[in-house]
C-alpha cells in the first residue's frame, strides 16, 4: 500500500525528467545509499568484501560500460576483457611512473586511456554491423591480451610477466597493495560505482542516450532523422570503454593486486560481463547492477551449497555452474530479453495498481 | 638461398593444410547461417562435445558418472567394455542428431524471427551450456582419441623431396589425412546442397523463409537437418583436432579460428569459407614465420582477426558476399 | 503548367511562396537498373506536393534522393537557393528536411516521448560533460525541447500515449507518432512516404486532416507519396507523375487528371 503514485504529480518537465519520479522510489534510493555508505563499512569482514562486495561493485562498472555500448547503442562487444586489461595496465604504468600523484586520479586517467583505445577499435563499427562487428571486437580482445603479454614495457620488464600493484594511499588510508583494509577498498569502489551509475543514468536519459538508442533500434532511420552515426557510435565506444577501463583498473589495483593478463582478462571475462547485462537487462542501468550481483553470487552460492554442504567435488559444481549460466542466458533471451530489470519493472507496475488492478 | 625458399614453401604447405581445417569448421557455421540466419557460436563446443562423446562411447564411460557419484555416493565410472570405432562413430552421429533436434525444439523454435544478434547471444549461452553438459557427462579430463588415423612425419614425402631438392619437407601424416577428409566433406556438402531435393529446400529456406514455407518446405525439418549437418561437420573437426592434440577444452577454441575466416569469406558463401580458410591458414603461418620472431611470437592468436578486420573495413561484405544495398 | 520560379495562389486562396527545392535532371541507377531517369521538378514554399505513380515507378527512390539517403549518379539538387553538396543523410536532416517512412521506422525500444524527442536531436548541442552531470545547458535544453515536443504531441492528439513504449502501439498510431517525430524537428520541408498506406477510412481522414493542419498552421512545405488517388487529388496543390523512372506529368491535380500520358499509364481505363 506504500507504493503509490497517486497524488504525486509532476508539475514541471524538470520534475518529470527525474530519475525516480515516484516519491517512494526516491526514498528507497536514499535509504540504499545510506546503508551502503554508512552502515555496511562498519560490519564487513575480509571474506564478504573479497568474495562478494568488491567483485560485485567492480563488475557493476564494467557491466554499466558494456550496457551503454550493447544495451543502449546496440553494438555487441566481445572485447570487454581486453578493455579491462587496458585499464589495468594503464593504471599500473601510471602508478609506477608518477608515484606522487593520487592513485584515484590514475584510475580515472586509466579510464581515459581505455576510452581512446575503445575509439580506435570502435572505428570499424562505422563500416560493419551486427555480428561482423561482434567478431571484430574479438580482434581487440586477442590483440590487446597479446600486447600486454608479449611487450615487456607494459609490465615494466618484470621477470614473471605479471604486474603487481604498489602500495598507495589516499588521505592517509592505504588504498592499494597488501595492507589495504577491506572497508577502505569497499568504499573506494563504492564511490566509483556511485559516480559511474549517476553519470551513466544522466547520459542515457538525455540527448546522447537517445541518439544511441536510435542507432540501436534502426540505424538507417536514425541517420535520416539527423543522428550522426560516427559521433553516436564512437561516443558509445569511448564512454563504454571509459567505464570498462575504470573497472579494469580497480580490478587490478584495489581488488587483485597482481595480474597475469591472459588468465584474468581473457575472453571468458568478456563473456561474463556480456552475460551480466543479458541476465540483468539490456539497456538498463539498474539491470547492470542486478546482472553483476546475480553472476557474482551464483558461483559463491553454488560452491557453498554443493561443495560446502553436500560435499560434491569442486569440478562437478563448476561444470554445473556452466550449465546453469548457459541455460539461464538462453532462457532469458527467450522469455525476457530485457532481463531481470524488466521483471522488476513489471513487478513494480503490478504493485502500483495493487490491489485494484483496473 | 634455396634453403630459405624451401622453408617458406613448407610453411605455406602447412598453412594450407591448417587452412583446410579452418574451412571445415567455417563450413559448419555457413550451413547453419544460410539456412536459419543463426550465427552459431557454439560450433566449436559442438566439435568438442562430439569428440568427447566419441571417446566416451569408445572407452565405455558411463555418462554423468561424476554427477551420479556425487548425488548417490557411488563410485561408478566405466561400463567395462570397449566399443569399436566405427560403431562408436555411428552412435555419436546419433547423439549429434538428437542434439540438433533438442536445440531446435528447446531453443530456436522459440526464437523464430528474432534479430540475428539475439540468436547469436543465444548460441553463446548454448556454448556454455553444452560445455557444462559435456564435462559433466564425460568428465573434464584430457582424453586421447585414436580412431586409426596415422600420425607422425610422412617419410615418403620427406625422402622424395630430399632426393629431389636436397631438402626434406616435414609434413605430418595426420595433416594429409585431415586435408583429404576435409576436402571430401566439402565436396559432399556442396554436392548435397546443389543437387539433392533437401539441399534445394535448404537453399530455398536460406533465401526466404516465408516463400519456402508457402511452397511446402518444412522449416522445422530443414533446421533440424542443418543443425545435424553442422553436428557431423563438428564431429569430423573434433576427430581431427582431437587426434592431434587430445580432446580437451582448447578444442572448442577452433571456433574462434573459424570466425575470422567467416568475416573474410562472408557468412553466406561456401566458396568464401573455403578460400577464406586457406588465406587465413597460409597468412598466419607466414606472418608468424616472417614477422613473429621480431615482435615476440605467438601472433597466431590475433593475426587472423586483425587481417579480417582490416579487410572488412575496406570491403564490408567479405570476399564473396553480395553487395549490401540498404533500403528504408 | 505553372511558372516554376514565382509563387502562386491556390484555388482555396493560400499564397504559395517561391521555390524551396529544385531537382534538376536526376538520374539514379542500381547496378544495371535505372530507378530514376532524368527527372526535374521543384517544390514551392508552403505547398503540398505529391509524387504519384504505379508500383516500381521510382517514387520512393525519389524521396530517398531528396532526403539524401541515395546519391544520384547525375543531376543536381538545389535546396533554398543553393546547390546541395554531397551530404550525408544526417546533414540533410540538419538542413531542415524531415521525413516519415513507408514501413514505419520508429525506434521500437523507446517510448513515444523519447521517439518524438529524437526529432529534436538536431537542435540539441549540450556537451558531454554537461550531459553526464545533468546540469547547465543539458538540463536547460532538455526542458526547452521537451516543450516543443509537447506542443507537437498536443497537436497530433497523442498525449495519452506519451510514455507508452512504441512497440505496444497499433499501426495507425505508430504512423502518427512518426509524423510527430518528423514535425518535432520543425522541418522546412517535410517528406511523407505513403502516410496513409494500410489505413482504414477513418484513419485516413484523420491523417489527411493532420497533414492539412500541419501545412496550414506551421506553413510547412510538404512533399508526399501516396497511392490513394482520391486523397492525393484532394490534398495536394501540385502533382508529379512518374512511371518506369520517368516523369510523365506535372501540374495541378486537374491538369494531371486530364493529361493523356498519365491516363494511359496510371489512371487509364477507369476514366472511360
Amino acid at each position: 500500500m506504500l507504493y503509490r503514485e497517486a497524488g504525486d504529480f509532476s508539475t514541471t518537465y524538470r520534475e518529470d525528467n527525474q530519475t525516480f519520479p515516484i516519491r517512494f522510489d526516491r526514498y528507497r534510493y536514499y535509504a540504499v545509499m545510506l546503508i551502503a555508505f554508512l552502515v555496511i563499512p562498519f560490519f564487513v569482514n575480509d571474506y564478504w568484501v573479497n568474495a562478494i562486495f568488491l567483485p560485485f561493485l567492480i563488475y557493476s562498472i564494467a557491466a554499466l560500460g558494456l550496457n551503454i555500448l550493447t544495451g543502449y547503442c546496440g553494438q555487441v562487444s566481445l572485447g570487454t576483457g581486453g578493455f579491462m586489461a587496458v585499464g589495468a595496465y594503464a593504471v599500473y604504468k601510471l602508478m609506477t611512473a608518477f608515484p606522487d600523484i593520487s592513485v584515484l586520479i590514475h584510475i580515472v586517467l586509466a579510464g581515459g586511456v581505455t576510452a581512446l583505445v575503445g575509439i580506435l577499435f570502435g572505428l570499424p563499427s562505422l563500416r560493419i554491423k551486427g555480428f561482423y562487428l561482434a567478431v571484430a571486437t574479438l580482434a581487440a580482445q586477442f590483440f590487446l591480451v597479446w600486447v600486454f603479454n608479449r611487450i615487456p614495457w607494459f609490465y615494466n620488464y618484470s621477470a614473471s610477466g605479471q604486474i603487481n600493484a604498489p602500495e598507495r594511499t589516499f588521505l592517509g588510508f592505504t588504498v592499494t597493495g597488501a595492507e589495504t583494509k577491506a572497508w577502505v577498498a569497499y568504499l573506494v569502489c563504492l564511490v566509483f560505482v556511485t559516480i559511474s551509475a549517476i553519470v551513466a543514468r544522466n547520459m542515457t536519459r538525455g540527448a546522447l542516450g537517445r541518439s544511441w538508442m536510435a542507432i540501436r533500434d534502426m540505424d538507417i532511420a536514425a541517420e535520416i532523422i539527423g543522428v550522426n552515426p560516427l559521433k553516436a557510435k564512437l561516443s558509445a565506444f569511448a564512454i563504454s570503454s571509459f567505464f570498462v577501463g575504470i573497472s579494469g583498473a580497480l580490478y587490478f589495483s584495489v581488488y587483485l593486486g597482481a595480474v597475469e593478463v591472459g588468465e584474468v582478462f581473457g575472453i571468458n571475462k568478456s563473456f561474463l560481463v556480456l552475460f551480466m547485462i543479458i541476465i540483468g537487462g539490456l539497456g538498463s542501468v539498474f539491470g547492470s547492477f542486478i546482472g553483476a550481483a546475480f553472476l557474482v553470487l551464483l558461483p559463491v552460492l553454488l560452491k557453498n551449497v554443493l561443495v560446502g554442504y553436500f560435499g560434491w567435488q569442486t569440478d562437478v559444481a563448476a561444470h554445473l555452474e556452466f550449465m546453469i549460466i548457459g541455460g539461464l542466458i538462453v532462457w532469458f533471451l527467450i522469455v525476457e530479453p530485457h532481463g531481470l530489470a524488466q521483471l522488476w519493472r513489471l513487478g513494480k507496475e503490478k504493485l502500483r495498481m495493487w490491489p485494484f488492478p483496473y | 638461398m634455396p634453403e630459405q625458399l624451401f622453408f617458406t614453401i613448407e610453411v605455406i604447405l602447412n598453412g594450407l593444410m591448417a587452412g583446410v581445417l579452418y574451412s571445415l569448421v567455417a563450413l559448419g557455421f555457413v550451413l547453419i547461417y544460410k539456412a536459419s540466419g543463426i550465427f552459431n557460436y557454439a560450433q566449436g563446443v559442438m566439435a568438442l562435445f562430439a569428440a568427447m562423446t566419441l571417446v566416451g562411447i569408445m572407452e565405455g564411460r558411463i555418462p554423468f558418472a561424476h554427477l551420479i557419484n556425487a548425488i548417490l555416493g557411488t563410485k561408478i565410472h566405466h561400463f567395462g567394455w570397449h566399443v569399436n570405432a566405427v560403431l562408436a562413430l555411428i552412435l555419436t552421429m546419433g547423439v549429434m542428431l538428437l542434439l540438433a533436434w533438442l536445440v531446435q525444439k528447446v531453443i530456436f523454435k522459440h526464437l523464430v524471427n528474432q534479430e540475428g544478434i539475439i540468436l547469436f547471444m543465444a548460441t553463446i549461452g548454448l556454448a556454455y551450456f553444452l560445455e557444462g553438459v559435456g564435462d559433466l557427462m564425460w568428465g573434464g579430463d584430457i582424453k586421447m582419441l585414436d580412431v586409426g588415423i596415422p600420425q607422425g612425419l610422412n617419410l615418403w614425402i620427406d625422402e622424395t623431396t630430399y632426393n629431389m631438392f636436397d631438402y626434406g619437407f616435414f609434413i605430418d601424416n595426420l595433416d594429409i589425412y585431415a586435408t583429404v577428409i576435409a576436402a571430401i566433406l566439402v565436396f559432399v556438402l556442396v554436392g548435397f546442397s546443389q543437387y539433392t531435393k533437401q539441399g534445394r529446400a535448404m537453399r530455398a529456406v536460406a533465401d526466404d523463409h516465408q516463400a519456402a514455407l508457402s511452397v511446402g518446405v518444412s522449416l522445422n525439418f530443414i533446421w533440424i537437418m542443418v543443425w545435424t549437418l553442422a553436428g557431423f561437420v563438428a564431429l569430423v573437426a573434433g576427430i581431427v583436432w582431437g587426434t592431434k592434440s587430445g580432446v580437451q577444452f582448447s578444442l572448442s577454441l577452433i571456433a574462434l579460428k573459424a570466425l575470422p575466416v567467416l568475416m573474410l569469406g562472408g557468412f553466406t558463401s561456401i566458396p568464401g569459407a573455403i578460400v577464406g580458410g586457406l588465406i587465413i591458414g597460409v597468412g598466419e603461418k607466414l606472418f608468424e614465420f616472417a614477422v613473429g620472431p621480431l615482435i615476440g611470437g605467438a601472433t597466431e592468436n590475433w593475426f587472423a582477426y586483425v587481417l579480417a578486420l582490416l579487410f572488412l573495413v575496406f570491403r564490408p561484405q567479405g570476399l564473396f558476399g553480395e553487395k549490401i544495398i540498404e533500403r528504408v | 503548367m505553372l511558372s516554376t520560379t514565382e509563387g502562386y495562389m491556390t484555388p482555396d486562396g493560400r499564397q504559395i511562396g517561391g521555390v524551396v527545392m529544385e531537382m534538376k535532371n536526376i538520374t539514379l541507377k542500381f547496378g544495371g537498373v535505372t530507378a530514376i531517369e532524368d527527372i526535374s521538378f521543384d517544390i514551392h514554399e508552403g505547398e503540398i506536393r505529391a509524387i504519384i505513380g504505379p508500383n516500381g515507378a521510382g517514387k520512393s527512390s525519389m524521396l530517398n534522393v531528396i532526403s539524401g539517403f541515395y546519391i544520384p549518379q547525375q543531376g543536381e539538387v538545389f535546396f533554398r537557393g543553393a546547390k546541395r553538396a554531397q551530404l550525408k543523410p544526417f546533414e540533410v536532416a540538419r538542413q531542415g528536411i524531415a521525413r516519415t517512412f513507408q514501413n514505419i521506422a520508429l525506434f521500437e525500444g523507446m517510448s513515444v516521448l523519447d521517439n518524438v524527442m529524437t526529432g529534436r536531436l538536431t537542435h540539441m548541442k549540450a556537451g558531454i560533460i554537461s550531459q553526464s552531470l545533468w546540469r547547465g545547458p543539458a538540463e536547460r535544453e532538455e526542458t526547452e525541447n521537451r516543450e516543443i515536443c509537447e506542443r507537437v504531441i498536443d497537436f497530433l492528439e497523442i498525449q495519452s500515449i506519451r510514455k507508452t513504449p512504441v512497440s505496444r502501439l497499433p499501426y495507425g498510431l505508430k504512423k502518427r507518432v512518426e509524423l510527430a517525430r518528423a514535425l518535432a524537428s520543425e522541418p522546412k520541408l517535410l517528406l511523407l512516404d505513403e502516410p496513409m498506406a494500410g489505413m482504414n477510412v477513418e484513419e485516413k481522414e484523420d491523417m489527411s486532416r493532420f497533414i492539412l493542419d500541419v501545412n496550414d498552421e506551421f506553413g510547412t512545405t510538404i512533399a508526399l507519396i501516396e497511392h490513394d488517388m482520391g486523397v492525393v487529388m484532394d490534398l495536394s496543390d501540385r502533382v508529379v507523375v512518374m512511371d518506369y523512372g520517368k516523369k510523365i506529368g506535372d501540374g495541378t491535380p486537374n491538369e494531371v487528371r486530364n493529361n493523356q500520358a498519365v491516363i494511359d499509364a496510371y489512371l487509364g481505363v477507369s476514366h472511360d
